[in-house]
Parts: C-alpha cells; structure tokens; sequence
C-alpha cells in the first residue's frame, strides 16, 4: 500500500475501510469506522492483567505517534501503565507521556509520584530516565518539583545522572524562565564538574540559560581545555564553539600588529591606531625608539595558547561538525601563521555526503576571502565535476573564483573554459559571472577574459548569450575607449538577444558610449522605438535612458525619436516608467519653465559612471562566527550569540587560576620556599622549548615524560575525595606527553624567526644545566599554582633553584606513588589513568607559567616588525666583530635616489624619492619611501599632496601629509609608506600641486620589498633546509675585480637588498679569534614586507673571485629577481 | 536544538515524526516542499531552508530525506552529521536504510531516536552503547520474545555510556578470534581530453572487522606511514600515539568500524590505472553522432583492473544508440539518457571497444558540448598509494588472534573530460 493513501486516511480519520494497514496497527484507519469506538480495543488490552498484550497495545500507540496520527483520547487508559514492572511497556509508556502530557496536564499529574519514586531508585539507569521524563513533561504546575529533582540530581553520584541534571536544566528554563537564577546555580556547580560524561551536557545548558554569564567559565576555563578531546563529540562541538566565544573576551588578538597588513577596506576599523601613529611619524626621527616601546609586543596568553593547542587533535576526528568546530575557533582566535593547518582538514571535508561539502563551501568560501593564501595549496580540490550537484558547483566556483591571483589565474580560465561548455546552464551562467569577477580583479587577464566572453556572445544558448552580455558591460565600464567594436557588435545582437536583462545591458551600453558609436546608435533607437510597447519594463527604462541621452549628444538626428520614445513612455502602464519619461522631459527639453537643472542635464546623464567593483557575496560574512547557522544564511538566527570583538586590553588573566586543594602542608609553611618554587615553575617554558629544538631532544622527552607522570600521584592524593568514576577513564600519560611535545616542536618552528626563540637559544648553555632540574618541575607547579597566584609575576628576578629539595621532593613522590599503586586493586590501569588525569591538569598550570614575561633582558622584541630596531641595537652595542656592525645595516649614503618628477616635466617642482629602509611605523607592512621635493621654480608651490592611486588589488598606500607650502627655492621631504604586497608592480598616482597634477609612479627593485631580521648561523641553515627545492635558486658568477674582500660584498648585497648580515658561527661563539676561512661564505636574512616570507641569501665565495650565489625564498618571483639583482651588484 | 524529526520519503510523503520537544505541526514541511519542487534533482535542494519561523536542515539518504526542524541557532553541520549518524545507526539495525525497512520497524527506530536525542541534545549515539538499550531486532530474540514476554529494551544502563571507552561494550566473548582489516583506496581524479591529468589524489579508508574476546589493545603499524598525509580517526584511535610514532594503537569496538580514513599525500604522482581513448562527436549535417572509447590498462601494478565500467551522461538530445562492444555490455537508458558500459575484466591482450553511432533527435541543434566519462574499477590486493601494513600486535589479552589484511583499490571520482 502506498503511503500516501495511509496518510489521507489519517486525516480524515476513519475513511478507506478495509485497506491493509502496514505495521500491523489495526487500531488505526479501517477497522473502526466511527469516532466513538475508536481504539477500544487497544483500552481492553492496556486494562488486561498481561503484559505482553500491554506491550502490544502500547507498540501500536507509538506506531500511531511516529505516524503523526492523534492518540490523545487513550491517555487515561496509558497513564494507569506508567508503574508497569515490564521495563519496555514502562518506556513505551513514558514515550506516550512526553508526547502528549502537554495536551493532558491534569491527568499527566497522576504519573508524578512515580518518578518522584523512581528518582530515589537506586539504579542509576532507573533514576536518570525517572528524571527525563519529569523534566520532559511540560506542564508548568510541576516546575517546583522539576527544580527539586535537578538540584538533587546534580549533586548525585553517578556522573550519568548529573549529565541528565544537565539536560534537564534548559527543559525546565524553556518551561518557566523564572527559574533562571536557581538554574544559573545548579549549571555553576554541574561545570565545576570533573567528568567528560557531564561536561558537553552541561555547556549545553550553560548556553541555552545564561550564555552572558562568561565569568563562570573562568574557573573551569583549563579544566575543559583539557578534558575537551575525552569528551563525546557532540559535546565537543558545543564546547568549541563556546570558548571561541569565551576567548574572544578575554584574550588579545594575537595578529594585532598584522592587523594592519589586512586589506586597505579594513581601515576604517584601524582608524584610531592610525591616528595615533600620524603623531608618531612627526618625531620619528628623533623618538624612535620610544616609539617602538609604546607598542607593546605581543605576548600570548598561555591559556590562550592551551586552547589552541588542545584544540587541534580535534581536527582529526570523524566527526565534520567537530572539524568545523576546531577550524571557526582557529580561523577567529589563531595567530595568522597557525591559521593555516585547519585548510587540510576542511579540505578533507570535502569528501564527505554532499550536504556536509555544502556547509563546509559555504565557510571556506568566506575564509578565502581573508586568508586566500591557506587554500591556495588545496586549490585543485575545488575543480568540479559534472556530477556535483549544481549547489555545490557554484559554491566551489566562488572559491575559485576568490583563489584566482596572478600567478594561478590562467590555470583557472582553462579550468573555467571547460565549465562553459557543461550541460547544466545555471552553472554556466555561474561561470561567466566568474570569469568577470576574476577579469576585474586581475588586470592582466581581463582582455583575454573580454575576447572569451566575445566569442560566448555567438553562443547558441540565449542564457549563455545573456549572461555574457551583462558581465561584458561590466567589464568595458573600466576601458570602454578601447573596446568601441565590442560595442558595436554587442549592438547589433540586439536583434536577437530576448533575455530583458541582457537587452537592457545593451541599451545601457550604447547610450553611455554613444560618442563611440555614433552611427550605429541613433539606429538602434529607431529599432527600440519602433519595438517599445513590447518590452520589458527594465528594457523600456533604458530605451528612455538611450533617448535622453543620444538626445543631449545627437540632438539633430534623434530630437524626433526621443519625443515619440517620451510620448510612448508617458502612456505606459507602469508608473516607474511615467514617471521616469516626465522626469527626463522636463530635464532635456528646454521649456520656459524648466530651471536652472536642464543646464545640467548632460552632467546629469553623462557624467562618468565608476566601473562596479563585482565582490564575492561572502564578503564580510565573516562577522558571523564560523560553521554558525547564521553565517551560513548571512542572517541572524534567533539564539545567536555574536562573537565579540578582541578586547583592547586583556582583561586580568588570574580570573582563571583554580585553587588547588593541597595535600602536602609543609610545602605551604614556609614563604621562601614558596618563591624559589615559583621561580622554578618558570623555569619549564624555557627548559621545555629549548629541549625540544636543542639536540638533546629525543633522550629528554623520554625521560621528561617518565618523570611527569611519576610526579602524577601527589595531587591525585588530593583529588582522592572525588568520584569513583572519574579515575576510570584516562589513557596513557606518555601519549599526552609525547603529543605535547610534539605540538611544541611544530609551533616552535613556526615561530622560528621570532626573536624570543633566539634568545632562548643563546640561554642554551643555561638551560642544559638546568634540564636535569626539569624532573621536579610538574610537581612543583601543582603546588605554586595552589600558592597565591598573585605574586608570580614579581618573582622573576630570582633565578637560582633549589635542586636539593626537588630531588627531596622527588623521592617522596616516588613513594607515595608506590603506595598508591600497591593499594589499587586492579594494577596497572588505575595508574595510568592518575597519569593522564594529572598530566592534563599540568598542562594548564604549566601554561599559566608562560604568561610570565621572560627573565633575559634582551628578549623584548616579540613581532618581526621590531627586527630593524633589534639590528640597530645590536651595532650600537658593538658586537665584537668588526664585519657584522657595518654590514648589518646600510649606510645611508648607499641608499639610492629615484626620480620621481622631472624639475622641467614638473615645471619647476622636482621630486626625487629613495627607500629609506625604516619601519614605516604606521603599518609595519609597509615600505617606507622618503620622499624630497625641491621646489626650483620661481614661485611657491601649496598644498603638495597625492591623489587618485592607482593600484593593484591588495596593494596599499599610506599618503604622506600634505605639504601645505613649498616656498621657491626650498626642499622638503616626506615619507609615505606603500605595501607593494611583495610584488615589484608599480603604485601610480597623481602627485598634486595647487595648480597642477602630475601622473607618477613608484615601482620599487625587489631588494626593498624586504626587510632585515635577525638570524642565527644555525637558525639560517634551518631555514634554508626547509627552503630547498623550488624554492632554491643558485647561480655561478665571477666576482667583480673590486669586490672580492668581505667587506665589498657584504656592502653591495645589502646595497642590493634589504637584508641583514648573518653573523658568522665563529665570529660570535668562540673567544679566541678563529682565522676566518679560506673561502667565506657570507648568509643574508630577510622577510618580504607584506607577508614575511624568509628570503635567505647566500654568497659563497670560491678560488679566484668565483662566487656560488644561492637565493632561499617561498616566493619565487622574488626570489629569481633577487637573484638577478645581486648578481648584477656583484659582477658590475 | 533539534526541535523535530521528519522522515519523508522519494514521493513526498512524511512517514515519520519524531518530536522532542513540543510538537510542531507538519506543515512545516509545506517549505521544504516548495525547495523540493523548485530544486528538481533531490540532491539539488538546499540542506538549510530558513522559514518563517523555524529553519529546516535536511539531508538526501538512500532515497528519504531526514528533515529537521531548528529554532535557534546552531551549528548546521552539527545537525547534518546528527541526522547521517541517525541513517547509519538504521542501517546498522536492520541493514539498510529505507523506507520499507523503517515502516517495518517503526517502534524501534522511534524508540532509538528517543534514545539518541534528549531534548534536542545528542545523548547517546555510539552504536554500541544504543545496542546495549535497544537490542537490534534478529529472528530468534523474536521468536523467544514472543514466546516468553521477554522485550527488546534493556534494563541496566550501557556500561559503554560509563566506561572511558564508550565504544565497546564489556565481556565480549568469541569462540573464534579473529581481526581483519580492508585497506580500501579510491582514486579521484580528472583527466582531459588529451588524457593529461588535470587533478588526481587518493583517498584511503581502513574498514575494519573485530571480533576479539575481552578487551584487546591492538596497534597497527604501517611500512610506510610518511605516505599519509591528511588523517581522520575512529575516536578509539589514540591520537598522541599516531603524532609521535606514526602508528595506530587503539582498543577496538566490537564488530565493524571505520578506523580510519586517509589523504595520500600530494606530492606522490598518482598512479592512474587505465588510459582511455575516446571520441565523441557530434555532426551538424544529419542527426548522428559517433561514439568511440577505447579503454587499455595503464600502472596496474601487475593486477588485473576487474568490474569496469564507463557511465556517460549524455546530452538531453541524444535519442538512441546503436553500439557494438568488443567486450561487456551497454545499456542506453532513454529516459535518464544514461549510457553504461559495463565491461568487467579488463584484458591486456584484447582491449575493450565500444563504437558506433548515436541518433539525435531530428531538429535539435547539435549538442555542443561532449558528455564526460565516468569510470568505475577495482583491483584486488593491491593498494594503488603503496600503503602497506607492517604488523598487528594485541596487548591486554592472552589469546592468539586470527589478522588478516586485504588490500583494495577503487575508482572514486573518476571522470575523463571529452
């Protein structure tokens, strides 16, 4: 039997008598053919003393349920069921009272006392359900009762039923929001809570009651981090998703000084910081050091980088809501680096059901738009297939179509050109608009888009036809002097074309650029005159617009067709259009009585139109938080909780410091124990991330990890009190170590070039000595952390540690823990699980010890952008080699002067301009041009500023301040900063004077586009092996005669390029001078200014003047014109 | 969060409701409907509608749609990898996922779905500890139900739902133990006309198959893990094991599961199993069209390519095709205007052909543009990435296993451009 005829029976209730019922259900549609007798015998089997006949009743009510047909009337006759000893009949019962205790509710009191029974059971099974069910009866009278039973459940002693506590909390709000304090209550003690089983549950609530209430979260702010990857997955995502929200309160944006690197749209947002740096420019000369130092370096919160870092296993699981969930909270919290690793995963996504791969579109869709170099890797995974549903074809198109850049773009237009020719037209259409958006955006292919676009014009199909015509009049409004013949052939496929929108992109066209087609147009206006009454509105809106304007242009040929188009227009039955024709008569026709306007008219009508900039619809989507519903319709979703902005400062970090129970008294007697102790818990940040890059690694993580978990018993002793159940799960601690490590080692390459690595890694002779300490070291952190949080920052300073009491402290441990192990019953695994338990509980405390600014007095530059200073600093203190202080920076009299304006083009006004090679402190991004004018004419020059730049996407400029007056004969200088984004493409703009405007542009050698950093000889050959490949490029070359000593090379690499000397291993770390080798090899560091890529330059010197020049860089266009360049300065 | 449940079937027909929460009126679906309707191909409709007053996520399985209904805002893909884990859950119960099967079972998928959600909220979802509530029907438990009153519910709370291994229930016991492991690779990729490969990657799953007494540790370690470049796991999988030392160690779930799933990374070449000559072309004179593939083994690793097959789509102006195959079958189905070739064993000696003519609708422009191929294939015992499994070692238990491993390579998104 079809289903449909089953459903139109339950709609009219008792018709179609004698139909076969499936599911065995006689009770439902034939059998009874009136009202009144309806399921009486189901009544008879529920009264009857059997249970399976009562089973078999009650399977059929719910059968009745899950088809959606009314069983309301046998409520009384279920609810007597409700204490029913048959377990399936009692759940089939409870089934039926959540359904429809709503629509009974005085009845549904009856089954109350039963729960109320069932929530003293003691099966925990039988207690959770009593409570589901109570908490699932929607019937307002009970509130007081439902309240009772969640407080008692909270605290009760299966972990299974605190999680259903949880789960009652927003049931019970949804019922009666009064509550919302006492639930507020209860939610505060269920997220103190230490199991995996209650902690999804309970955010949950926490979201759904008080998701304001961000404070209770402090406390239990590490503990979640922690315990996130054990629990359930469903409870993963809600977690993520709420501490994405959590940190974006309380920690500071960690790509702050990038933020300024982000697209010129986005200024606005940065104003303030602007306005501040504007000051700053005026005393740069002289103040730039305490310039800097108002810039405060960023330093990451440790618990900020907890979260990170207990997050990204998660980009693993199966689950994609947990991916998305991990891959929102990396994309809003992470640092730009790290950003990057959740691309693979989303990528991964991708493969799964076809409704997943559309959410997972929707969100990358919007990522590319701010970070498009993350995808670009993955770029072929977005080429489509004919058999991808049509939803999704367009979606990866817009990801293409926002990856397409200079160098990929043609990759994509031979992609794009097999899309064309596909079956499914929606997609082609899709397509076109594609191919118009990259034309717009990337200069140099838009001519070659234009001709594709030309040839689809003789495309069979209309649509094809249609759509290519619209995107083809976007794309002349940029150049249209070029293109009149487009124009004239789009004019003539006005004949055929039907598609309204397509023929009013044509009318528009001809009658913007009639003065380039003057003789097809007034032809036109005839065909369109003569066809007017037949067309559509949006066409009939733009023959008038045609009319008025080859009116004002062509008065003599077209007076006659405009006033028939006008009188025609005047009787339409739209009043848009009535309206619009008596507009523009009034305008165009001079009367007596029109005004002042009508001498406007052509400025009205011809005014240049600014080309439509086509943006991705996903732009600034991303104020919706990730993977959210809202972000994915662009709307907000009621229950939304908008991400907040970063905080300007962070708010006090101790909020989230847990106090610890201690076990141990004697540790907290005394007060200078107490500091030695906390010097020592900082001693791990550094002990840890040298041990990982140092050489000694992998015979330290063993021991390291062997040493934490032993340390794990103590404040398990501590915890000794909580549940049972808690000690059962857990998995091997040496895994959690190991990961740790692990995650440390990559993130500690990521941040290589950061200069407190490096100055770490000068520690390391410190630090060795030290690395046997490190085996006290998670014990004590447990214990500073139960010490007053308060002072952990004032104890910096001391930094001697008592060895002898760790190793006191060590052995205690040592049998306490076997204790411990002897009094569990089954051996090996209680063990085990302590470990874990403890080793995640270190991890946040351990983190908290990050937080601490580091002891050494050199490591204050955190952020590339301060390198320069750093280098600066490093000659003013004359590091004892004599080939590092010239070489590291170049002396400014090597800086070479460009022209800019001729004195004679520029009557009189020259303008010269050089890279000055300072930070350009309002953007760090940023490449500072100086810029000296001379005014040699005989009269003043005013108001010198810059107007109409013109770039190419993604380029910025930062004008320099206008020069109000330039007397004759005076010179002034000024600097601007341009972000050329690492490319050697010029920045054009009009230089103006009071009087006159200039066309000029800056396009810099690639050796600016860089700046200095600070690289270690090791750091260097890391990173070049990193950098091999593609990446390399290598040239012989014979040295120039005069440029064979040291010093010549170093002058004129730098002269070059931008970059800074690496200093020699032997200069640096041996005392006694080593006689420098025979053939040198000189190293030279760099980054792009925009995006920081390494550029590593190496010289090595040979026999006779012969050179090997080798050019590190991720980009390779740099780094081939770098190679070039160098080589010039070495040979010549 | 999930406020209801709504199973519609291939006709438009709600069969199921489920509600968690308050009730709300089925015709809310009237939305989904419209999309459906407007949509045309089902895989066409929007996973996320937004209604008045509610928003509907919805997902496409074996022929039904799983419509949810939301009121606040959550994550979309919370919901949607939710209602896939309801449709593997039925298909774990009763074999396959459709509509007769539910409507034969409309109890226990009711009563399932009570268990998976509370209030909305996933609560228990893990397959093992919904088994432990609910037992999977099987004709014995019904005929001993019937005889002796017993149910189908049980009464002591899943040791899964406790346990720090949710997904393995305690006390399993087998006569024979045995673990078996099927390393299956699918390639995706897209050739061009010219058979140049635009975009080719393999993605690899390992199915596994245990039945092991008590609870077993098992580590699986592989020849060559550096070739895996993107992972997903089974939570079972202990992750800190796999980033330090590159191996899987984990205690499994009982019966079958997907431990893993795998990217081979990029910078491998893919190895393309078979090359295909094709020519597809339509006249403008006359209402023909010619048709001819040829299809040869490429790198097969010395296997033989089993169970080919070629699907083409053709152009809606396609009426009839008049073929001869060297080898295998076709089939031209009119109405779909699908053509399949289903060759089978693909011999090295005597290649595979299919050519001959294909009648256009009278009329019709020409279509311009080729269909494309899509390719299916296997090749036994050969994993196409060269992923190789080195060892299995159980800890925890004293028994001697019976492993096994089998290899397997497939056509995933296999597609020539013509």
């Amino acid at each position: 039997m079809s289903a449909s005829s089953a459903f139109n029976d339950e709609k009219g209730g008792s018709s179609s008598v004698g139909e076969p019922e499936y599911g065995h259900d006689p009770a439902s549609g034939g059998i009874f053919s009136s009202d009144y007798k309806r399921h009486d015998d189901l009544k008879e089997m529920l009264d009857s003393n059997k249970d399976s006949l009562k089973l078999e009743a009650m399977k059929r009510i719910v059968a009745m349920i899950a088809r959606g047909k009314n069983a309301s009337d046998l409520f009384p006759a279920v609810v007597k069921n409700v204490a029913c000893k048959n377990i399936e009949v009692k759940k089939l019962v409870y089934v039926y009272l959540v359904r429809y205790a709503e629509e009974q509710q005085d009845l549904a009191l009856l089954s109350i006392s039963t729960f109320q029974r069932g929530l003293k059971d003691p099966n925990q099974l039988i207690r959770a359900s009593a409570l589901r069910v109570l908490s699932s009866i929607r019937v307002t009278i009970i509130v007081p009762i439902m309240m009772l039973a969640i407080k008692e459940a909270a605290s009760d002693m299966s972990p299974y039923v605190r999680k259903t506590a949880a789960h009652a909390i927003p049931k019970l709000y949804s019922l009666d929001p009064e509550q919302k304090d006492q639930l507020i209550e209860v939610i505060e003690k269920l997220l103190a809570d230490k199991t995996t089983l209650v902690a999804g549950s309970v955010v949950m609530a926490f979201e759904e009651v008080c998701p304001e209430r961000i404070d209770l979260i402090h406390k239990n702010y590490r503990k979640l981090c922690n315990l996130l990857i054990d629990v359930e997955e469903w409870g993963q995502v809600v977690i993520i998703n709420m501490l994405t929200r959590y940190a974006r309160t309380q920690f500071l944006n960690p790509n702050i000084n990038e933020s300024l690197l982000e697209e010129g749209a986005d200024k606005t947002f940065y104003g303030s910081d602007e306005d501040e740096d504007e000051d700053e420019e005026e005393k740069e000369k002289k103040a730039e050091a305490t310039a800097m130092a108002k810039r405060k370096p960023y330093v990451m919160d440790p618990d900020h980088r907890l979260l990170l870092r207990n997050t990204k296993p998660l980009l693993q699981s199966r689950n994609a809501a947990v991916v998305m969930a991990v891959a929102q909270l990396y994309f809003h919290l992470a640092p730009k680096a790290e950003v990057g690793v959740i691309a693979k995963a989303l990528v991964r996504l991708l493969r799964s059901h076809s409704e997943v791969q559309y959410v997972v579109l929707q969100n990358v869709a919007t990522m590319t738009i701010k970070r498009r170099g993350m995808f670009e890797p993955y770029l072929k995974s977005f080429y489509i297939r004919s058999t991808d549903p049509t939803q999704i074809k367009v979606l990866k198109l817009e990801v293409l179509t926002n990856l397409a850049n200079e160098t990929n773009i043609s990759t994509i237009l031979r992609e794009f050109q097999t899309y064309i020719k596909s079956m499914d037209k929606d997609f082609v259409a899709a397509t076109i608009q594609a191919i118009g958006r990259c034309a717009t955006n990337i200069g140099e292919v838009r001519d070659t888009c234009l001709n594709g676009l030309v040839q689809l014009l003789s495309n069979r199909d209309e649509l094809v036809v249609a759509e290519s015509v619209v995107v083809i009049k976007k794309l002349l409004q940029m150049q249209p002097e070029k293109h009149s013949d487009i124009i004239k052939h789009m004019a003539k496929l006005i004949d055929n074309i039907q598609v309204p929108m397509a023929r009013a992109s044509i009318l528009w066209l001809i009658g913007e650029y009639c003065e380039h087609v003057p003789k097809i147009a007034p032809d036109v206006l005839r065909k369109m005159a003569k066809s007017f009454t037949n067309e559509e509105d949006i066409v009939k809106l733009q023959i008038i617009n045609l009319a008025a304007k080859l009116y004002l242009t062509n008065s003599k040929q077209t007076k006659l067709l405009t006033q028939y188009v006008l009188n025609l227009a005047k009787y339409d039955q739209n009043y848009d259009i009535r309206d619009r024709a008596r507009f523009i008569r009034q305008l165009i026709v001079p009367t007596e009585k029109s005004g002042a306007l009508s001498k406007y008219a052509k400025k009205l009508f011809l005014a240049l139109k600014p080309a439509p900039v086509l943006e991705s619809p996903f732009k600034d989507r991303d104020h919706f938080q990730l993977g959210s519903l809202s972000h994915l319709l662009n709307a907000k979703a009621g229950g939304y909780q908008e991400l907040p902005d970063w905080p300007e400062a962070a708010p006090d970090p101790s909020v989230r410091n847990v106090e610890v129970k201690e076990s141990v008294p004697e540790w907290t007697k005394c007060s200078s124990r107490e500091k030695r102790k906390e010097k020592k818990v900082e001693k791990p940040f550094y002990s840890d991330s040298e041990g990982e890059s140092g050489p000694t690694e992998s015979a330290d993580s063993e021991s390291d990890s062997a040493s934490r978990s032993e340390s794990a018993s103590p404040s398990e002793e501590s915890r000794s009190a909580s549940e049972s159940e808690e000690s059962e799960e857990g998995s091997e601690s040496e895994e959690e170590e190991e990961e740790e490590q692990e995650k440390d080692k990559k993130k500690k390459k990521k941040e290589l070039s950061k200069p407190v690595q490096e100055s770490e890694s000068e520690q390391s002779s410190e630090e060795e000595e030290r690395k046997h300490e490190r085996k006290s070291k998670p014990r004590v952190q447990t214990k500073s952390d139960s010490e007053s949080e308060s002072d952990e920052e004032e104890e910096e300073s001391e930094s001697e540690s008592s060895q002898s009491e760790s190793e006191e402290s060590e052995s205690e441990t040592e049998v306490r823990k076997k204790k411990k192990a002897a009094e569990s019953k089954p051996p090996l695994k209680p063990v085990k699980k302590e470990n874990k338990k403890e080793s995640k509980k270190e991890m946040s405390l351990l983190d908290l010890d990050d937080f601490n600014p580091a002891p050494s007095p050199q490591v204050t530059p955190v952020n590339t952008f301060l390198s320069n200073s750093l280098v600066t600093d490093l000659e003013g203190l004359s590091l004892s080699d004599s080939v590092l202080a010239p070489a590291t920076i170049a002396p400014s009299s090597a800086l070479k002067n460009y022209e800019l304006l001729h004195r004679i083009t520029g009557e009189g006004l020259s303008v010269e301009y050089c890279f000055s090679r300072q930070p350009f402190s309002p953007d760090a991004n940023m490449v500072a041009v100086q810029m000296q004018f001379t005014n040699s004419a005989t009269s003043e020059a005013k108001n010198l500023h810059m107007e109409d730049v013109k770039l190419q996407s993604g380029m910025r400029v930062k004008e320099f301040p206008e020069i109000e007056l330039l007397p004759a004969g005076e010179t002034a200088t000024a600097v601007m900063g341009i972000d050329f984004c690492d490319s050697t493409q010029a920045a054009n703009f009009q230089l103006c004077t009071h009087t006159r405007k200039f066309f000029v542009s800056i396009q810099p050698p690639v050796g600016e586009l860089m700046r200095p950093i600070f690289l270690t000889e090791n750091e260097f050959k890391k990173e070049q092996g990193q950098l091999m490949g593609m990446n390399e490029i290598t040239e012989k070359l014979t040295l120039d005669v005069k440029c064979r000593n040291e010093h010549a090379i170093v002058q004129r690499v730098t002269t070059a390029a931008n970059l800074s000397r690496v200093p020699c291993g032997s200069d640096k770390e041996c005392s006694p001078p080593v006689p420098p080798p025979k053939h040198p090899v000189h190293r030279f560091a760099g980054r792009t200014v925009t995006s920081g890529s390494l550029v590593l330059v190496t010289v090595a010197t040979k026999e006779e003047g012969g050179a090997q020049l080798t050019v590190n860089c991720e980009k390779m266009v740099i780094g081939t014109m770098l190679v070039k360049d160098i080589l010039l300065a070495l040979t010549q | 969060m999930i406020h209801s449940l709504f199973l519609i079937n291939h006709s438009g027909d709600i069969f199921l409701e489920k509600h968690w929460k308050s009730v709300i009126s089925r015709s809310v679906c009237d939305y989904f409907f419209e999309a459906k309707e407007k949509a045309v191909e089902p895989e066409n409709v929007p996973p996320v509608l937004q209604t008045p007053h509610h928003y509907l996520i919805s997902i496409y399985r074996g022929k039904l749609f799983f419509l949810s209904v939301i009121q606040t805002e959550v994550p979309p893909l919370f919901v949607i990898e939710f209602l896939h884990r309801v449709a593997d859950t039925i298909q774990d119960y009763f074999g396959e996922c459709s509509e007769g099967v539910i409507k034969d079972n409309v109890v226990t998928v009711y009563e399932l779905l009570e268990e998976m959600l509370d209030n909305g909220f996933p609560l228990a979802t893990e397959s093992n500890v919904l088994k432990e509530m609910i037992r999977p029907p099987t004709i014995l438990r019904s005929v001993v139900n019937t005889l002796t009153g017993g149910s189908n519910v049980g009464d002591t709370l899943p040791t899964g739902q406790l346990s720090n291994v949710p997904w393995r229930r305690a006390g399993v016991k087998y006569t024979n133990n045995e673990a078996y492991f099927d390393v299956i690779e699918e390639i995706d990729a897209i050739l061009d006309k010219s058979g140049t490969t635009v975009f080719a990657e393999i993605q690899g799953v390992i199915e596994a198959c245990v039945r092991l007494t008590g609870m077993p540790d098992l580590t699986l370690s592989f020849m060559n893990p550096r070739l895996l470049d993107d992972v997903s796991f089974h939570p079972c999988v202990r992750f800190k094991r796999w980033e330090a030392e590159r191996v899987l160690s984990f205690i499994p779930p009982d019966g079958n599961f997907t431990l893993m799933n795998y990217h081979v990374s990029s910078q491998n070449l893919v190895a393309i199993p078979v090359y295909v000559k094709q020519s597809i072309s339509f006249f403008e004179t006359g209402p023909c069209g010619r048709l001819d593939i040829t299809i040869g083994p490429k790198q097969t690793m010395g296997k033989t390519v089993e169970n080919m097959m070629v699907t083409i789509h053709m152009p809606k102006a396609v009426l009839s095709a008049n073929l001869t195959a060297t080898q295998g079958n076709y089939t031209y189905d009119i109405a779909t205007k699908v053509l399949v070739w289903d060759i089978g064993k693909l011999n090295p000696q005597k290649l595979p052909n299919l050519r001959g003519s294909l009648s256009i609708q009278a009329g019709t422009p020409k279509p311009e543009e080729n269909p494309s191929l899509n390719i299916d294939l296997k090749i036994q015992q050969v994993a196409i990435s060269g992923l190789k499994v080195s060892r299995l070692d159980m800890y925890g238990e004293k028994y001697k296993p019976f492993k096994g491993v089998k290899y397997l390579t497939k056509a995933g998104k296999f597609q020539v451009r013509t």
